[in-house]
């Protein structure tokens, strides 16, 4: 069997057909204009992950911009977002710095995108 | 008790309780929305029309012309910007040519200055961007342009300055005659005055029968306008009119005294007072009618759509009148009430006058108020020199009209105190430009919510429900 | 504050950073950034999500990310920059006039100007939507600023017009952020906005994309109630019989940006009709002498790595253009076929390997792009798809415009 995917690595948006065996477990794609896409599709068809980008409240009040270090379960992101909703950071945190260190028990951080002091 | 409770902050209401706030009387002017100029006010042609179209004779014509004379000179008291840039009323045949010399007559009787019919080439000269088939006009220069909230909210100041009491959020729903006067009822609060003014708009025929007065009913006439970009302000220097007819002078293309250009309005009778929305078709036929009268009006240049309703009496004149002791109409002041605002607040004194009021003048009372715009008419030495008092000068929050932040905080601690954003719009432009408050709205709600105590989210649109957060979305509070 | 400056850069955002640095490694060393924000990095502060850098920097990066690296080498350089600041004139001799809490009202003469104010998005009253005008209409980068840097949610159940990239984003921030987005309605037949962010930021969410639908009306007096929704058709005028009613209490609207040039008018700078942006040549610079235009100000960008991209162009010819350097003189004219809407640049003026962006105006497959020059065809490249939210860019050989100077090169889509 076949899937029709739309790479979302890279801003190209490449239109994939997956082939699937009877157990819809991947086999191969095509569409693709770089590797990337291809271990996209088997993820996707596997495992989907996805980027989360938020914020959190600093402890002086401030809105400190976060992302997840790599992407998550997809179906964490919820989980994801209700820590987030409640999680404090420090002041002092800058690019890169850990403010959750397993985010919804996926292993994943949830790392500053900004400075704190610079908001 | 109150000497004298005025029912409608509009620029009717207002420039009344400023004529009246200039002698020893006490004044209180009631509103039910959340802030003045919500009516009629808020929304109109805001043009001062030079005194043609009222019939020879009636109330409307007499305070037209004589409001016409006077708004210089009100606005120039009140801090408000005024242009006298002439009117033109353009006509696209024989037939409305002849319209245009019966227009010509009744103005000349009413007693308006100036007036004449010009054919295309000379009409050219004085307004160059008329429509190609425009054959012929009534040209009158007295014809003049003014911002209708503006005035009402500087007088309404200037009336607060003199001691005047602004009730918002009140809704007159009961008038009870009392020994010597009347209470008025808004829920759980009260007001006695001696005289009560019924000012209310499209709500004055409900007003005049709690006192029992149905000699008159006002309906609503929905007009729908479109504001075109300031860069569009120059496609004419005249207010253009098309020949009228008998729902109203029709579609009118006007500069605005902020320069941008105005297109509107329609006319629509409706029976829902509060129905201020637009219609497709509306807006089409307004666009269509201002490209006759004027060519070069660019597309696609529109940066807000509006609707105003105007208040219009049952009697075809302006009902000016005191149905029973102490309690005076003024209602039905369909267009030209702008123009003729202030008149009828020296008309109505003079009543009040000859009904026993005592009009002593009040000491240390002024006719004057500092402009709310004075910053942004400055010199650049005098704009330095408010600025190193007052770094927040410096400040733009409104990049498309360039409106500091020390010009918001100025209007938000000024009376009439704004408690909206489209009312902290209505005073200083700030959202007003072409991105209709997309970069500068988060930042005047966090002016206002600081200024007013409240939190964020508690800040408003124009009040009541018209909530712009919902809540937070991070920390113990969220949603 | 001193008076003069080799070169002024107006917008702190990603194009004035970028033109910033770059005219910095090309040797100017009097520069002074103006920016009106209290940060330098524009819109990007606010754009949390990732997706930028992948060009520019081979990783994915948010937006406060990719702005953060551009203010770092800006302060690497020590290249002067003041926030808080806003211009509020520019003349065609290049006078600056700006104003901010320290200075007040300051005019500041630059050898070289260059524009990067970004572009704005196009508000309501521009859609001409008919209904009353309720709390609860916001563009979508009003939303955002209210949910990601001042922490407030503009609404919980929303409907969103127009599907460029921000509504996409928006759908997808609002979504995770608590709100249900009911429905995207899109005018066209087509998105503008990545494909990329259709899958990610809707069809993740089960959030319906209507394509050629519009919102005809606004409900609600104090809030929105809700909009009435319609197909339209091929004209895109609503079709009455397919309106419907969606009840939400917020609309966000995502139908397109402006270049914000109302300064550059100011300067007498000619604008293109269909970008909105200045007249620019292969160095970006405009009609107007020592004036240079980037980024969403001089036409609108897909990726920002693009826009750091032709700001750094900029940056460089401005250096030049400084230190009085120029090539061979040549006058090429570039003719677009309405498939190909616009390019940036609009004429080149010198002889070298030229990068044209250009957008195309509706949504072609299995089609060629093709440059011609008279009736000889220099350029033909196949493209499986085209489409009017993806910039595309060729580059026009030295040679060819040598052949082709005091003529036109056209620009053009052809379909089988």
């Amino acid at each position: 069997m076949t899937r029709n995917l739309t790479c979302i690595v890279c801003p190209r948006g490449c239109e994939m057909t997956v082939l699937l065996d009877e157990n819809k477990k991947f086999l191969s794609a095509e569409g693709n204009a770089c590797p990337r896409g291809l271990s996209y599709a088997e993820s996707e068809c596997t495992a989907p992950v996805r980027s989360l980008a938020s914020t959190v409240l600093t402890e002086s009040g401030k809105l400190l911009p976060v992302k997840s270090a790599s992407p998550i379960p997809k179906g964490k992101l919820f989980d994801a977002m209700r820590e987030i909703r409640v999680a404090l950071a420090p002041d002092t945190l800058c690019v890169g710095d850990v403010v959750l260190a397993d985010l919804a028990g996926t292993g994943v951080a949830l790392v500053a995108t900004a400075n704190a002091a610079d908001l | 008790m109150t000497d004298v409770l005025i029912i409608g902050a509009g620029v009717v209401g207002g420039l009344l309780a400023r004529e009246l706030s200039l002698y020893e009387l006490s004044v209180a002017l009631v509103e039910k929305e959340d802030d003045v100029a919500m009516g009629a006010t808020r929304a109109n042609s805001a043009i001062v029309h030079a005194g043609f179209d009222a019939k020879e004779g009636s109330l409307k014509a007499l305070l037209n012309v004589k409001g016409s004379e006077m708004m210089e000179q009100t606005a120039k008291e009140l801090g408000v910007p005024y242009k006298r840039n002439g009117s033109i009323v353009v006509g696209f045949s024989e037939e409305d040519r002849a319209h245009l010399e019966e227009l010509l007559a009744r103005g000349v009787k009413n007693g308006v200055k100036g007036l004449a019919i010009l054919d295309r080439e000379e009409l050219l000269k004085v307004e160059p961007g008329i429509g190609d088939t425009v054959t012929c006009a009534l040209y009158a220069p007295t014809g003049a342009i003014v911002c209708p909230y503006d005035l009402a909210i500087s007088a309404i100041g200037c009336a607060m300055d003199n001691g005047a009491e602004l009730y918002v959020d009140f809704p007159v729903e009961r008038i009870e005659a009392i020994d010597g006067g009347y209470r008025v009822y808004s829920g759980e609060r009260v007001l006695e005055a001696r005289t009560v003014i019924n000012c209310a708009g499209v709500y004055a025929d409900k007003i005049a029968a709690m006192v029992g007065d149905e000699s008159f009913t006002v309906f609503a006439r929905r007009g729908e306008y479109m504001l075109l970009d300031k860069e569009c302000g120059g496609v004419c220097r005249t207010t253009v009119f098309r020949t009228p007819t008998k729902m109203g002078k029709g579609i009118l293309v006007s500069p605005t005294v902020d320069g941008n250009l105005l297109l509107g309005p329609t006319a629509e009778n409706i029976d829902d007072k509060g129905d201020t929305k637009t219609t497709p078709a509306g807006l089409a036929s307004v666009a269509r009618s201002a490209n006759e009268q004027v060519k070069g009006i660019p597309g696609g240049k529109s940066i807000t759509s509006f609707a105003g309703l105007r208040a219009v009496g049952s009697t075809g004149d302006f009902i000016i009148n005191s149905p029973r002791a102490g309690f005076y109409n003024v209602a039905g002041i369909e267009s030209p009430g702008l123009s003729a605002s202030p008149a009828i607040a020296t008309y109505v004194a003079d009543m009040l006058r000859r009904d026993g009021v005592t009009l002593t003048p009040k000491a240390g009372a002024t006719r004057v108020r500092e402009s709310m715009h004075a910053f942004r008419h400055m010199t650049v030495e005098q704009k330095n020199e408010v600025i190193r008092r007052d770094p927040s000068y410096a400040k733009i929050v409104c990049r498309c009209e360039g409106v500091t932040e020390g010009e918001i905080l100025a209007a938000i601690r000024t009376n009439p105190r704004p408690r909206d954003l489209d009312g902290v719009k209505r005073r200083t432009r700030a959202q007003m430009g072409r991105c209709q408050g997309g970069f500068c709205s988060p930042t005047v709600v966090e002016l206002l919510a600081r200024e007013m105590g409240v939190p964020f989210e508690a800040v408003t649109k124009s009040g009541g429900g018209s909530y712009i957060n919902v809540g937070r979305t991070k920390g113990a509070d969220a949603q | 504050m001193k008076s003069t400056v080799d070169l002024l850069i107006i917008g702190g955002g990603p194009a004035g950073m970028s033109a910033a640095v770059a005219a910095y490694d090309a040797g100017v060393r009097d520069i002074l950034i103006l920016e009106r924000d209290a940060h330098l990095g524009g819109i990007l502060q606010q754009c949390i999500h990732g997706g930028f850098g992948l060009h520019r920097f081979g990783e994915e990066l948010t937006g406060p990310e990719y702005a953060g690296r551009y203010a770092a080498m800006v302060k690497e350089r020590e290249i002067p920059y003041l926030c808080n600041t806003m211009v509020m004139h520019l003349d065609e001799n290049r006078r600056v006039t700006a104003m901010n809490e320290e200075y007040g009202l300051f005019t500041i003469d630059a050898r070289a100007v260059i524009l990067a104010m970004g572009c704005r998005e196009r508000p309501k009253g521009a859609l001409g939507i008919a209904g009353t005008r309720p709390a609860g209409i916001f563009t979508a980068g009003t939303a955002q600023k209210y949910v990601n840097m001042k922490g407030y949610m503009p609404g919980r159940e929303v409907v969103i017009l127009g599907s460029g990239d921000i509504g996409l984003i928006m759908a997808r921030r609002m979504t995770l952020e608590g709100a249900t987005v009911k429905a995207v309605c899109e005018l066209l037949p087509y998105s503008g906005g990545l494909a990329r962010n259709i899958e990610q930021c809707l069809n993740d969410f089960d959030i319906p994309l209507y394509l050629s639908h519009t919102v005809t009306e606004i409900h609600g007096k104090e809030r929105v109630t809700g909009v009435t929704v319609a197909a339209v058709d091929e004209n895109r005028r609503p079709k009455s019989e397919t309106a419907r009613f969606i009840p939400c209490d917020t609309l966000l609207l995502s139908c397109g940006l402006i270049p914000e040039n109302e300064l550059t008018k100011e300067a007498g700078v000619p604008l293109d009709r269909v970008t909105g942006g200045a007249i620019v040549d292969q160095n970006r610079e405009t009609a107007v002498a020592g004036i240079f235009s980037c980024g969403n100000v001089l036409h609108v960008h897909d990726l920002v790595d693009y826009v750091s991209e032709e700001a750094a162009l900029a940056g460089n010819s401005a250096a030049r253009y400084l230190r009085g350097e120029s090539e061979k003189k040549i006058a090429v004219g570039l003719k677009t076929d309405g498939r190909v809407r616009y390019t940036v640049p609009t004429h080149v003026t010198e002889a070298k390997d030229v990068t044209v962006y250009f957008r195309v105006s509706d949504v072609f497959r299995d089609a060629r792009v093709e440059v011609r020059l008279g009736d000889e065809v220099l350029l033909s490249r196949k493209k499986l798809k085209l489409a009017p939210g993806e910039m595309e860019t060729v580059t026009l050989k030295k040679e060819w415009l040598d052949k082709a100077d005091g003529k036109e090169l056209s620009f053009a889509i052809v379909t089988a």
